[in-house]
């Protein structure tokens, strides 16, 4: 997943005529897929943090701090990833459904 | 009323009621029994997927796991949690997408080909029955215990359940029982937990329980004093790591990838109405696991300490009410050593006491002198969890046979009710054979459990995934990279675990990388190849882009191929 800067117009695009519908739709799909993407890569990076990241290669250096009784690098890896985990889908869902209507590209019946 | 007859209460009812569900949702379609229909709202899903997902391991073996692991035992929390990300946003809403029945079913169509499909099978049906194998034991243990049944009249019982609404209802019938087997499941784990917490340290909620004080006056903390006890003993510190880092980065690696590429949890995504409702569905299922899964490792610590608090030093002749019960089973052994009629836990040659793992979750309600409701509970739940995710298994077994084999790959010409009757008998067969894996469990059960994550994670994950964020991975690509995943960890486990087990260790290992992780490898490997020779052999034709194309896209009409 490149994280590529892309220019695009986020809200949907209006064809002037009938002709340009096909290639303005392709268009349309590829924009929509590299916004996905830079989202994805987001989410992705905090997901390897909590979990690789806090909870595994850098456990003994958070160990030295306390979190509500815990050392905090045992207890991000026995239940604050867990939490971040959760979070992460639902943000994804949210996220990506507000992007699917900008783009036009949602499944709710009747759209586009 | 007796424990025993409470259980024999529970577990009856729960049963009666899988039954009842099985019959109220029979399926009539393929569509029925291979997806349920595609109608199933995104929670219910969420709920079924969590029953699918939480199995024999994770309800009886994960709490006892993590309390003799200590910091080691996060592999599986973060492992077994961590692959729903991955689930969520790269590969269920896709396959949902792309709408058809079964895992091969993707990998077929996205690769254009059948080598590619059976690859696909093979690893799956491996994957699955080596997974069912871990059920049926659980459900062996659960009846041997609690029911005072032989193994034999319990797994035949667990057996015919399941053959009831796994044949009956297919994936309609399998997905309304794993409704109720979650509500079970989740009850009989909680319970106890939180009566164990409030017990340790007048804490309600398990998650802040092992972090807070233990309510005896030391001021220690749970975790705190769990440590100093067990470095008295001379064990090391629980909230210590004995594996090196890389092995358990790898390890977590490769059970996360494992999951995602699991193709019993994948085929949940198929049954809900919409592509946003396969991501949801995923959350809601993470959520659901996770209430379990951020209780077990407060079950992990109570457990050893209360475990360490009544048995050490404790004379053999004053043991507690569980040990006496759980040694008639074998999995609690005292061996008076030193022939002082006390038993003596402790790190080295000196332990008198064995404790098998598994039993930490069951036996805790005894252990902490809970009601014999409670006992009664848990064994119903523990059944609860071997048979969804048997049941789950079993199904995607039958349909990669009836689907993916026959219908797909050697008899085409099979009507749709022919293609059903088949599935039934698949999975009837398939039923059998998990009940024979539980009557005579093989000794190697507990060593082929890193095969199932392993393989899922080096063979089905990377083309999964490859095939929807890649257009230029095409059929040779896939196939290589398979083969090479699946070979190579295969021959590693197999070499490590099997040939020459007496060279298992660190000093030995690729990388410093146990058997459990290699997966990890296999899914690097298995990713360079299928870049490697995609990139050395013609692209896919302009179909499959325009699949990949079209799959991206949740919405149908905003994609130009679609005329």
């Amino acid at each position: 997943m490149s994280e590529q800067p892309q220019h695009h117009s986020v809200e949907n695009p209006s064809p002037q005529d009938h002709n340009d519908q096909k290639t303005l739709t392709t268009q349309n799909a590829a924009d929509y897929w590299h916004t996905n993407l830079r989202l994805l890569a987001k989410l992705l990076t905090v997901w390897f943090v909590v979990s690789f990241g806090c909870g595994i290669l850098l456990v003994d250096w958070l160990d030295q701090f306390t979190f509500f009784g815990f050392k905090l690098g045992f207890w991000f890896a026995q239940q604050g990833a867990i939490y971040v985990f959760v979070a992460l889908i639902f943000i994804y869902a949210w996220r990506i459904q507000i992007i699917e209507r900008q783009f036009g590209v949602d499944d709710d019946e009747g759209s586009l | 009323m007796s424990t025993q007859l409470l259980t024999y209460l529970f577990v009856g009812a729960s049963f009666a009621l899988y039954i009842g569900i099985a019959i109220w949702s029979r399926a009539g379609s393929t569509k029925d029994f291979y997806v349920a229909g595609g109608g199933v709202h995104p929670v219910v899903n969420g709920m079924a997927t969590a029953a699918d997902w939480m199995s024999a391991a994770s309800f009886i073996s994960m709490a006892g796991i993590i309390s003799f692991m200590g910091r080691d035992g996060s592999v599986y929390l973060l492992g077994w949690t961590g692959g729903y990300v991955l689930l969520a946003l790269l590969m269920a809403p896709y396959l949902r997408k792309f709408g058809r029945f079964t895992v091969p079913d993707f990998i077929g169509e996205r690769y254009y080909s059948k080598t590619a499909r059976m690859v696909a099978v093979v690893c799956l049906i491996f994957v699955s029955f080596t997974y069912v194998a871990g059920q049926m034991r659980g459900v062996g243990i659960v009846f041997s215990r609690f029911l005072e049944v032989d193994v034999e009249t319990g797994v035949i019982i667990g057996m015919a359940v399941v053959f009831m609404y796994a044949v009956l209802g297919g994936m309609k019938g399998i997905t309304y029982t794993q409704v109720a087997q979650y509500c079970v499941l989740i009850f009989a784990y909680m319970v106890p937990a939180i009566f164990i917490s409030i017990m340790i340290t007048g804490n309600p909620i398990p998650q802040l329980g092992f972090g807070s004080e233990v309510a005896d006056g030391s001021g220690l903390s749970v975790l705190q004093k769990l440590d100093s006890v067990l470095t008295d003993l001379g064990f090391s510190a629980y909230t210590q790591g004995s594996k090196s880092t890389i092995d358990v980065f790898a390890i977590t690696a490769a059970l996360m990838f494992g999951t995602a590429g699991l193709p019993h949890v994948l085929v949940r995504f198929f049954t809900v109405p919409k592509v946003s409702d396969a991501r949801k569905s995923a959350g809601y299922a993470l959520a659901f696991i996770a209430i379990l899964y951020t209780t077990a490792p407060a079950v992990a610590s109570f457990a050893r300490l209360n475990l360490v608090d009544t048995v050490h030093n404790t004379s053999y002749e004053q043991a507690p009410q569980w040990f006496s019960n759980w040694e008639s089973t074998g999995l609690v052994e005292w061996q008076d050593k030193n022939n002082d009629g006390v038993m003596q836990y402790s790190a080295g040659a000196a332990n008198e006491v064995a404790i098998d793992r598994d039993i930490m979750v069951l036996a805790n309600p005894e252990i902490a002198n809970l009601p014999g409701w409670v006992i009664a509970l848990v064994a119903a739940g523990g059944v609860a969890a071997a048979l969804s995710t048997a049941a789950g298994l079993l199904l995607v077994i039958s349909s990669s046979i009836s689907h993916d084999l026959l219908k797909q790959t050697l008899m085409p010409s099979i009507t749709e009710k022919q293609e059903l009757l088949f599935a039934r008998m698949a999975a009837a067969v398939a039923v059998c054979i998990a009940g024979l894996f539980g009557i005579y469990p093989p000794a190697f059960v507990a060593q082929v459990v890193a095969f199932a994550f392993g393989l899922a994670a080096a063979s089905l994950f990377p083309a999964i995934v490859l095939g929807i964020f890649s257009k230029r991975i095409n059929k040779q690509g896939a196939i290589a990279g398979m083969l090479l995943g699946l070979i190579f960890t295969f021959v590693y486990i197999l070499y490590f675990k099997f040939i020459s087990p007496e060279l298992n260790s660190a000093e030995n290992w690729l990388l410093g990388i146990s058997p459990e992780g290699i997966g990890f490898i296999g899914m690097l490997l298995n990713i360079a190849a299928a870049f490697a020779v995609s990139r050395f052999t013609a692209p896919p034709p302009v179909e499959v882009q325009n699949l990949v194309d079209d799959i991206r896209i949740p919405s149908g009409a905003a994609v130009a191929h679609s005329h």
